[in-house]
């Protein structure tokens, strides 16, 4: 087995050195009828990588990657084009094959990583700190209604129909066991009216902008409102993209900045892996759950960076964490960084920029298609259209004839003839042009 | 000049040599790295994108005004960056990384090219159903090694990590007294157990209750006897124990939790020592999450990304949460939704958006598929025998506190440092200097200044030989009053050791650029 060092003979050598006559004499605290025999496991035998290439290529080549055609879905994974670069950086052996930096002395390229990371992370949402990665946005989300809770001492957390309905869900499943989850009814292309629900109670309100039908959201109103009752305002950003051209949370009130960060640096990956982050105005620290990389000095007076504040977490405080996070996203979020690092101020904003441009030709295109229309006022690169019939079928048919329209929202739970659809820097004019098509074709 | 057993210099040339300082301020190939701040200058940009303009109309008014203070670079000088970083981490391509409790094992190449084939890394988790078969095709396979090689008839896949998989078992559980109508509030823990157990027992809203430890590392059982009862939900165990010694009575053990209706949930963090030669199932296991990253070798990435699938028993499969995934005729069918669910399951609601870590899956099923049945027990037996081959090799010099065999880790305590003047920290410390990574320190909290090294399947015996020589001669030193290499190690790192007090007494989390 080409991954297994020791030969027959090593084996043999260390077992006389152990002092004892086989393999199975280490095992012997193990209970008789607990030891399963080879024959026990239905398993096939090792194989080459001949042949496991071939077999996982077959799974592969049974999805439709989202290169492979006209591709328009969102709903809070994007593709983006990632630079050769990254990919090839965080694959260096000293990033991909380290362990969490325990031992900062040699670690601090992990760790200056983080500490970069964290001021990046700061800058985009327009907060003051923020930590050095959690899973995902969705989990980060229901982190940061947590923390909401423990900071106010308070029970309810309100939640906007326009968060992603499986962020909803994410919080509800955690967050019901320490408060009480009030979800308003989700308004596709406006926004509800949160202010009435907001009481004395209320730890925290969570708004996505844009939310998962793409509509910016007006976060200041929203903002005031909470923190005139004494409450949180959480804000989740699924495209971090839309920060190189909308007003950062972190500049119209917002107390906790959560975001998925897939879009920069990382892969459609079906899911996951993601990248969560997580910003908090600066007096909140204390109170986040997650890592955080510190600046410090060395015993020669040299600057450096460690985990720091790490009384906070599990291993440390064991029952009493703000968190029971251990393993986190630190090569996604190696990835994210590296990613910013070549956009730049100059690159990301351009990369916005042609996003949204993006996605208002193609609003504008389709919106001229006789019974489709755009619902979504103010959107970045995704928006929401409402169609004369089931959108889920539509995009089955779509799918036929080669282009992946969007999300139907009824897969979200939603109704049934809205089509979330975003658009990329990663689109063509042709591909525009053959969603147009296909779309007039199957009205 | 002194030379070590492989005929290399153990000491630089001359010491005037080595202490000469430099003008630049770096040292050979030790580079110092300014942040990427500090390099970033205005007009710089490591990306070509045309400049597009766009109009406010559909903006909402809420167009961004600032600046957002990011540093412009070009493609080499990020490139130059972050390899210099880079070289300032120890890695497990690099050298044994023999953390106990994180099983740091080999990473094939492999099975990262595998993971990054379009199929899987470009492929939309909301693309419809019928555009992903090939990737709930694989899911479905992952699941079949994974309940096969544990012998548990359910597992749920969308835990994000060994923790996030803990919370899911627990909530499994939680959801699953519910059902019955019962009120159990307590969740008992050994004192020698992970801080992610209690601190995810306490997330889930119980409360939690310490098992002492018997003089051999092992659970009490009198203790357990002694805590059971109709108010406890289950009982977290790590097997093999983080002393790193199987729990003989785990027969006993589950027959007990069983009997006061209470459920067993199995930490499997150390599951690589019994991979292929036990089964969980047949322990009376309900629950036990399984670090892909430890086991099945995806990378740990500087900390993370990982992957912490669950199996659930029989009388656990219903409460799983979503998604879930159906074998229907012509397909493979996730259920994301509860309304959907099929007959009998009531799943307890969702650990995060969309279906789990198909990158992990992805690299953890390529490792499997080269292992095979027989690779991974091989590699279980490997693991067991590196590490009671260090045991028996440094038992003498260092002090073990529980008699062997152990299973996939060595456990060695401070008895031996005392009253030399040398603590654990400055033993592990100083082996950086030496060329490797420390092994896990002060952990279990059962053992007196705790060395627990783990050093895995993936080490040749030469490797193993060398490490050992390493230490003995390190204790040996120690024994011998020669601490002054220990004062104050590492020497020979990137940095000294760090000063943590001042980081988390003023922290300083982000650069700012000086007035």
């Amino acid at each position: 087995m080409r991954y297994l060092p020791l030969t027959a003979d090593d084996r043999a050598a260390m077992l006389a050195k152990i002092g004892v006559k086989d393999v199975d004499a280490l095992f012997r605290d193990v209970p008789k009828s607990a030891q399963a025999p080879r024959e026990a496991f239905d398993l096939p035998d090792a194989k080459g990588e001949i042949e496991v290439e071939r077999i996982l290529s077959r799974f592969a080549a049974r999805n439709v990657a989202a290169s492979d055609v006209p591709f328009f879905c969102g709903a809070g994974a994007y593709k983006h084009h990632v630079p050769a670069t990254v990919d090839h950086l965080i694959q260096r052996s000293e990033f991909l094959t380290s362990y969490t930096p325990y031992q900062p002395e040699i670690s601090q390229g992990t760790l200056q990583a983080l500490f970069e990371f964290q001021t990046q992370v700061a800058a985009l949402t327009g907060m003051e700190v923020a930590n050095a990665s959690l899973y995902d946005g969705s989990t980060a989300t229901a982190e940061a209604v947590l923390m909401a809770m423990r900071v106010t001492k308070r029970p309810k957390a309100i939640l906007s129909g326009g968060l992603h309905k499986q962020y909803i869900e994410t919080v509800e499943t955690v967050a019901n066991l320490h408060g009480v989850i009030k979800r308003a009814m989700a308004s596709p292309g406006r926004a509800e009216d949160l202010l009435p629900l907001i009481d004395d109670q209320t730890a925290c309100v969570v708004v996505q902008s844009p939310d998962v039908f793409g509509l910016i959201r007006d976060l200041k109103p929203l903002a005031d409102a909470a923190h005139a009752k004494g409450a949180l305002l959480v804000v989740v950003v699924t495209e971090v993209v839309s920060l190189g051209l909308i007003t950062p949370p972190g500049e119209q009130g917002a107390d906790i900045v959560v975001a998925e960060g897939q879009s920069l640096g990382n892969g459609l990956n079906f899911g996951g892996p993601y990248v969560g982050l997580f910003a908090v105005r600066e007096k909140f620290i204390r109170q986040m759950p997650g890592r955080l990389a510190g600046q410090t000095v060395d015993a020669d007076g040299r600057r450096g960076f460690v985990l720091t504040l790490s009384t906070r977490e599990q291993h440390i405080r064991r029952d009493k964490a703000t968190s029971n996070i251990c393993t986190n996203s630190g090569l996604c979020a190696l990835a994210f960084s590296i990613h910013l690092s070549l956009l730049g101020e100059e690159g990301f904003t351009k990369l916005a920029a042609i996003n949204h441009s993006r996605a208002v030709e193609l609003a504008d295109k389709l919106n001229a298609i006789p019974g489709v229309s755009v619902i979504t006022p103010a959107f970045f690169n995704e928006f929401t259209i409402k169609l004369p019939r089931s959108a889920a079928e539509v995009v089955e048919e779509l799918a036929m004839k080669g282009v992946l329209a969007g999300v139907p929202a009824s897969r979200l739970g939603y109704a049934d003839d809205l089509l979330i659809v975003a658009a990329t820097e990663t689109n063509t004019d042709e591909d525009i042009a053959a969603f147009v098509k296909a779309l007039e074709e199957v009205l | 000049m002194a030379l070590n057993s492989q005929g290399r210099p153990s000491q630089p040339g001359t010491a005037e040599a080595s202490a000469l300082p430099t003008i630049s301020g770096d040292r050979g190939l030790d580079h110092e790295e300014p942040l990427i701040f500090e390099l970033g200058r205005d007009g710089k940009c490591g990306v070509d994108f045309p400049d597009v303009k766009v109009g406010d109309t559909h903006l909402g008014g809420l167009r961004r005004k600032g600046k957002i203070g990011l540093p412009g670079l070009s493609e080499p000088e990020v490139v130059r960056h972050y390899v210099r970083l880079s070289r300032n981490n120890y890695s497990i391509d690099a050298g044994l990384y023999p953390l106990g409790s994180c099983t740091m094992k080999h990473n094939p190449r492999l099975n990262e090219k595998l993971a990054r084939l379009p199929g899987f890394a470009d492929l939309h988790p909301l693309a419809p159903q019928s555009a992903a078969q090939g990737a709930l095709a694989l899911m479905s396979e992952l699941a079949r090694w994974l309940t096969t090689m544990t012998g548990m008839p359910a597992v749920t896949m969308s835990p994000k990590a060994g923790a996030h998989g803990e919370l899911c078992g627990i909530l499994t559980i939680r959801a699953a007294i519910e059902a019955k109508g019962e009120k159990r509030t307590r969740v008992l823990i050994p004192e020698s157990a992970h801080g992610t157990n209690p601190a995810t027992a306490a997330f889930a809203g119980f409360t939690v209750d310490e098992v002492k430890a018997t003089p051999e590392g092992r659970v009490d059982m009198d203790s357990l006897r002694s805590k059971i009862g109709p108010d406890v939900a289950a009982f977290m165990l790590t097997n093999p124990n983080t002393c790193g010694l199987f729990e003989r009575d785990i027969v006993e053990i589950a027959k007990l939790i069983h009997e006061a209706g209470a459920y067993f949930y199995a930490d499997g963090a150390n599951f690589n020592a019994i991979a292929g030669r036990v089964k969980p199932g047949d322990l009376g296991v309900d629950a036990m999450h399984i670090n892909l990253h430890k086991t099945f070798s995806t990378p740990h990435g500087g900390g993370g990304p990982g992957a912490g699938p669950v199996v659930l028993s029989e009388r656990l499969r219903p409460f799983a949460p979503l998604p879930l995934l159906v074998l229907e005729k012509g397909g493979i069918r996730l259920i994301e939704d509860r309304d959907s669910a099929p007959e009998g399951y009531k799943p307890f609601g969702r650990m995060a958006a969309f279906h789990g870590q198909m990158g992990m899956f992805v690299r953890a099923l390529s490792y499997m598929l080269s292992h095979g049945g027989n690779g991974i027990r091989q590699a279980s037996e490997d693991a067991v025998l590196a590490a009671n081959y260090v045991l028996a090799s440094l038992k003498d010099v260092m002090s073990a506190p529980f008699e062997g065999p152990c299973m996939h880790e060595a456990l060695f305590d401070d008895t031996w440092l005392h009253d030399t003047g040398v603590t654990t920290l400055d033993f592990a410390k100083a082996m950086i200097d030496e060329g490797y990574h420390p092994m896990t320190m002060y952990f279990p909290l059962v053992v007196h200044g705790a060395m627990l090294i783990e050093p895995t399947e993936s080490e040749s015996k030469e490797s193993l030989d060398r490490f050992i020589a390493v230490l003995r001669g390190m204790a040996e030193e120690v024994k011998a009053g020669k601490t002054e290499r220990f004062e104050g190690a590492p020497r020979l790192a990137p940095r000294r050791r760090l000063d943590e007090t001042a980081a988390s007494r003023k922290p300083v989390l982000k650069y700012q650029a000086a007035e």
